[in-house]
């Protein structure tokens, strides 16, 4: 990690940074009214302004996306480990699945609302129902993916599906798993904003719809920025977990491309 | 009189009935200690030998025996090895080979309590193909050739009777496949054990084989059955003798016919 040359280690810094002094420029220089597109220092103003708004509602929308995730992670993986298991259970769900993850979460919302109430829940459980696709379908693809002459050398030793799961389909899927993470925490905000800012009094979702009837557009831009810097640290997060976890998948190239 | 290996006018199908004959009135004794190849046209059913030999799939007709009893389950005694050499990444080579060990018994529950003694032994089999001091390298690290040495090696950890071997050097070089004609034939001979060799290549089959079995096409069967007389200790010098040549081009010979 350390041979990396200091051009590719600061790349990213001065990317970001270029696009903010671009923003700032443009804005500038044509004169672009704040209530249309606001420039970075005036997004920076609001921030500061607005910080105890922003810090709690970044923390209810990130309370809500993480339980969603956590649940995403238990369900999904209990999923992914029963269509890997077994070609019927496959052949049963993957077809509900597929159907179930093709409608738009936000059509979902009002349904939850009609259950639960506005606020909290219905937050949890879109973030809930939007991740944990991808936690499924990876583990069953790590599952499904075992080397068939790798399954006879085991199996004519007498090895049972619970030992080939244990020794082999487990520990393949892992990688799997954990690269889906990353998709599934994304994905999981995605949820938790959709539905604050439908059915919510709370949360950045809500923060920003208020903001925007008030015609607050700095606040708006502010609420985007506390967004993408809790969605980036989420997902640094997910991607060390996965580096430490399944080292060996990334040294020797395995289920990669 | 029957042999270790002993396949009896075996038939079998892939699908159910109605599908396809994978082979049909497929006979083949292989003796004890033997090392007996089976050539022939792609698709002459030489995989489903192999897991009809192993019991991993039982024949719609005909019956199999392999140390004197019918099989009629997975065959314990006998270790493979493919073309791949499906070693999993996680594990070094040392833990590669001690996979089959966690499944089959009795190692299965001596494994914790007895785990120098079967690391010794690990440590001797890579000793024995020229893998000295390989053992905590991962698998990515090792060349086709030393990957595929670990392979066998794992086929032969819990000291089966019966090895079985599906192409295993299909995937590599000329040189480093001759190399590891040689490890195998010293196994062979070390070891005492019953060897069936699926393979193409048929310098490679007379080189370490007994007994060679020629299929045809599909659905296999054995066409001929040939005794390589050429005496033990074989070293790779005699694959340019005429007598070897001989045997190679008659086995072609009938190959090609049976592709006809």
């Amino acid at each position: 990690m350390s041979k990396t040359p200091l051009a590719i280690r600061l790349a990213p810094w001065i990317a970001t940074i270029a696009l903010i002094a671009v923003w700032e420029l443009a804005v500038d220089l044509f004169k672009i009214p704040q209530f249309f597109l606001p420039s970075p220092w005036a997004v920076g103003k609001a921030i500061v302004e607005y910080w105890p708004a922003l810090y709690r509602n970044s923390l209810f929308t990130l309370s809500t996306t993480l339980v969603g995730f956590a649940l995403a992670v238990g369900f999904g993986l209990l999923l992914g480990l029963a269509v890997g298991w077994s070609r019927a259970i496959n052949a049963g769900i993957y077809p509900l699945m597929i159907g179930f993850n093709a409608i738009p979460k936000v059509a979902v919302v009002p349904i939850l609302v009609l259950w639960f109430g506005i606020g909290f829940v219905p937050a949890v459980l879109t973030a809930f129902l939007i991740s944990f696709f991808p936690i499924v379908v990876n583990v069953a693809t790590g599952l499904a993916t075992i080397e068939p002459e790798l399954e006879d050398v085991l199996k004519a030793l007498g090895a049972s599906k619970l030992d080939i799961m244990r020794k082999v389909g487990i520990p393949r899927a892992l990688p799997y798993f954990f690269g889906s993470l990353k998709v599934a925490i994304t994905l999981a905000f995605v949820g938790s904003v959709i539905s604050e800012s439908v059915a919510s009094n709370t949360g950045i979702g809500n923060l920003m719809l208020q903001a925007q009837a008030q015609f607050q557009v700095p606040l708006i831009f502010a609420g985007l920025v506390a967004l993408a810097v809790e969605g980036i640290v989420m997902y640094a997060l997910m991607a060390m977990l996965e580096a430490r976890m399944t080292g060996w998948a990334q040294r020797s190239g395995f289920a990669q491309g | 009189m029957t042999g270790f290996v002993a396949l009896d006018d075996v038939s079998h199908v892939y699908g159910g009935t109605g599908g396809t004959l994978a082979v049909e009135g497929l006979s083949l004794h292989v003796n004890r200690g033997e090392f007996a190849a089976v050539v022939g046209p792609s698709g002459c059913g030489k995989s489903t030998l192999m897991k009809l030999a192993t019991g991993l799939q039982f024949p719609f007709r005909g019956t199999v025996q392999v140390a004197g009893e019918r099989v009629t389950k997975p065959v314990k005694i006998a270790g493979m090895a493919f073309q791949a050499p499906t070693l999993l990444p996680w594990r070094n080579t040392l833990e590669n080979l001690l996979l089959p060990l966690e499944i089959v018994e009795p190692h299965r529950s001596r494994l914790s309590a007895h785990k120098a003694e079967y690391v010794a032994r690990a440590k001797n089999l890579l000793t024995s193909v020229g893998l000295r001091d390989q053992g905590d390298k991962f698998p990515w690290e090792l060349s086709g050739g030393m990957q595929q040495r670990t392979s066998l090696c794992r086929a032969l950890i819990h000291e089966p009777d019966l090895l079985m071997l599906d192409e295993p050097f299909g995937a590599l070089d000329a040189f480093t496949r001759e190399e590891l004609w040689g490890v195998i034939r010293d196994l062979h001979a070390a070891r005492k054990i019953t060897v069936v060799l699926v393979t193409h290549d048929l310098r490679e089959a007379v080189f370490l084989a007994d007994r060679i079995f020629v299929m045809s096409a599909r659905p296999g069967r054995v066409l001929t059955e040939r005794v390589v007389d050429i005496p033990r200790p074989r070293d790779l010098e005699v694959t340019f003798t005429p007598a070897f040549t001989a045997i190679v081009q008659e086995l072609r010979e009938h190959i090609v016919r049976a592709r006809q």
